[in-house]
């Protein structure tokens, strides 16, 4: 079976975020850009779906030329081969638009299933997996806590607030994960060695086919326009316990003060 | 003037929490622009919950009983969905920002090219009548302000606790009952069971108005009976740090940070968090946070309204008590 992992470049969450005054954009370049922490579960997920079922996985990103780093890291972990999506006229795209790249890129290539991270770590929208779905007219079968293929069905869990659905369909099909899914392990040195040589192909919005119209900020259907960093927060109250923890009724008090019991 | 749709969140016990605060808010909005709110129902229930709907808001109720509404992932919402807006007035769809409420959106958003925005904590309207949406980012260190594009559907994920759910005294809405016929499509992926997991008669914490959280310095997993305690007492849900649920002492699905739950309850009381940044990024929006940690350097406590430094083993069961005794 064929499997793709789109995987994506955020600025680590210890750094520094920007966005550009001018673009409106993130900054991916003002602090350290990391290979987004979730996509850890969803190449977990493959390099067993490699081990299972003896899948071929290709690593997908959009993203600059920098970008390329994230697919070598990506495939240090085991996987096959790489993808890249570069284009200038792609800078600004909304959730919606990205969704429109990786849907192209993923028509322009054979594929069993696509394996999403749940929620990036930084605009946290989770609108992508479900939007590329709806593009390709497949399943969506998002926040999945477990799954397995069996021929060319595939079975998940998808979590949800009081527990999870368990879903039925049949390939092709998108799905996410959340962290309930795998205990995602580190790569070898073996994998970092081999992943400078893993094959990376880059293709352009003209080689998928996509008119850079549909694409980017100018496509944009909802638009940032103005931001700000959180103000600073108040300096609360903060007392020692003596180590009986008679501090507890202070605490007690501050919660019946603020009605909070 | 047209129509505002909100699709309510809901399970088997009635209509969650941020879909009454959704209608409070449509309907502020409402008074403003002429417009009218109409609550959409997916699945049964919606005759027993539309006195509360109307009271907080609603002055029409779309419903659709089928069970197909749940039967098979998203798209079958998505279709009734995109028959109201094809059929009705509306430009507007209010929306729990919520996971699987967002993947409706989401391709409901392609397949009508509309708008969407998620995460939404304000909503106003801009002076050429377009939505302006106030949005954090990076985890809460950003605040943002967005707007839809002219002429485009506008699709709002609102996050909960983010509007406070108000009476209005309305009357029950207008029932209007909707039947479609689904495509072969929207039955590609088919839901087999439901499994409920144990403790889910706690709120969840992504729309608990209180949230009792414990991390790497309750040291077992038996400490988190002792925030259970604490949790229901007070009525909160129970999440967890990473290090947490990594050392298996809760599961997963309650881990609270940058790889797993945002929450933003009104309060938020953690014990044995040390607040690394990697946890703020899912908490740090809570509109109070209340800290307990030993380490009296711990970077919970800048962001904490209140603190105390102390063994969590001593503070904890003592709170307890306390909050019994002032019951």
């Amino acid at each position: 079976m064929k499997v793709v992992v789109p995987v994506k470049r955020t600025p680590d969450t210890a750094g520094e975020k920007v966005i550009d005054a001018d673009s409106l954009t993130v900054d991916r370049e003002a602090g350290e850009a990391v290979l987004c922490p979730v996509n850890e579960f969803s190449i977990e997920e493959a390099v067993r779906l490699k081990e299972k079922h003896d899948a071929e996985v290709t690593v997908l990103v959009v993203g600059p030329e920098e970008a390329q780093s994230t697919v070598r890291k990506a495939l240090s972990y085991g996987l096959d081969a790489g993808l890249q999506i570069t284009d200038d006229a792609i800078a600004g795209s909304d959730s919606l638009g990205t969704a429109r790249v990786i849907a192209a890129a993923l028509e322009s290539t054979e594929f069993d299933l696509v394996v999403f991270g749940g929620q990036s770590t930084d605009a946290r929208t989770s609108l992508v997996p479900a939007a590329v779905a709806e593009l390709l007219g497949l399943p969506s079968l998002t926040y999945t806590r477990y799954l397995e293929v069996d021929g060319e069905t595939i079975t998940v869990h998808r979590e949800h607030e009081e527990g999870w659905d368990v879903v039925t369909a049949s390939l092709p099909a998108v799905v996410s994960v959340v962290e309930a899914i795998n205990e995602p392990r580190y790569p070898s040195f073996k994998g970092i060695m081999a992943a400078k040589s893993k094959p990376l192909e880059t293709k352009s919005l003209a080689d998928l086919g996509v008119d850079a119209d549909e694409v980017g900020a100018g496509a944009a259907s909802a638009t940032m326009y103005e931001f700000a960093p959180r103000p600073p927060k108040e300096a609360g109250t903060v007392i020692e316990d003596d180590g009986s923890g008679l501090a507890a009724a202070q605490l007690a008090d501050w919660l019946v003060e603020k009605k909070f019991v | 003037m047209s129509e505002m749709l909100v699709l309510i969140d809901h399970s088997e016990d009635g209509p969650r929490k941020v879909s009454l605060q959704m209608l409070t808010k449509a309907r502020e909005l409402a008074e403003i622009t002429g417009d009218t709110v109409a609550a959409v129902w997916f699945g049964p229930g919606a005759a027993d919950a539309a006195a509360t709907l109307g009271a907080y808001g609603a002055g029409k109720l779309y419903h659709w009983d089928s069970p197909d509404a749940y039967g098979y992932v998203t798209l079958p919402q998505v279709e009734a969905l995109e028959y109201l807006i094809d059929t009705s007035e509306a430009d507007t769809l209010l929306f729990a920002s919520s996971n699987h409420v967002k993947d409706v959106a989401s391709r409901l958003a392609i397949r009508m090219e509309a708008g969407v925005i998620t995460d939404v904590s304000g909503i106003e309207l801009a002076e050429d009548g377009r939505w302006v949406a106030t949005k954090e980012v990076f985890g809460g260190d950003m605040i943002t302000k967005s707007t839809f594009a002219e002429g485009k559907l506008s699709f709002l994920g609102v996050s909960s606790n983010a509007f406070p759910a108000e009476q209005s005294g309305g009357a029950a809405p207008e029932l209007v009952a909707i039947d479609i016929e689904l495509t072969e499509e929207a039955k590609a992926a088919q839901v087999v069971s439901v499994e409920k997991v144990a403790g889910a008669d706690r709120p969840d914490i992504g729309e608990a108005a209180v949230v009792v959280a414990g991390g790497r310095g309750l040291g077992s997993e038996d400490g988190f009976q002792l925030m259970e305690q604490l949790a229901d007492m007070i009525g909160a849900g129970v999440g967890a740090s990473r290090a947490a649920t990594d050392a298996g002492w809760y599961p997963h699905r309650y881990q609270i940070g940058q790889t797993g739950r945002t929450i933003s309850p009104t309060l938020y009381l953690g014990s044995g968090i040390s607040g690394a940044i990697q946890h703020r990024a899912g908490m740090q929006t809570s509109q109070n946070i209340v800290a307990i940690n030993k380490d009296g350097e711990a970077p919970i406590f800048q962001i904490a309204d209140f603190g105390v430094v102390g063994d969590l083993y001593k503070v904890v069961p003592k709170l307890v008590e306390e909050l019994e005794s002032r019951k």
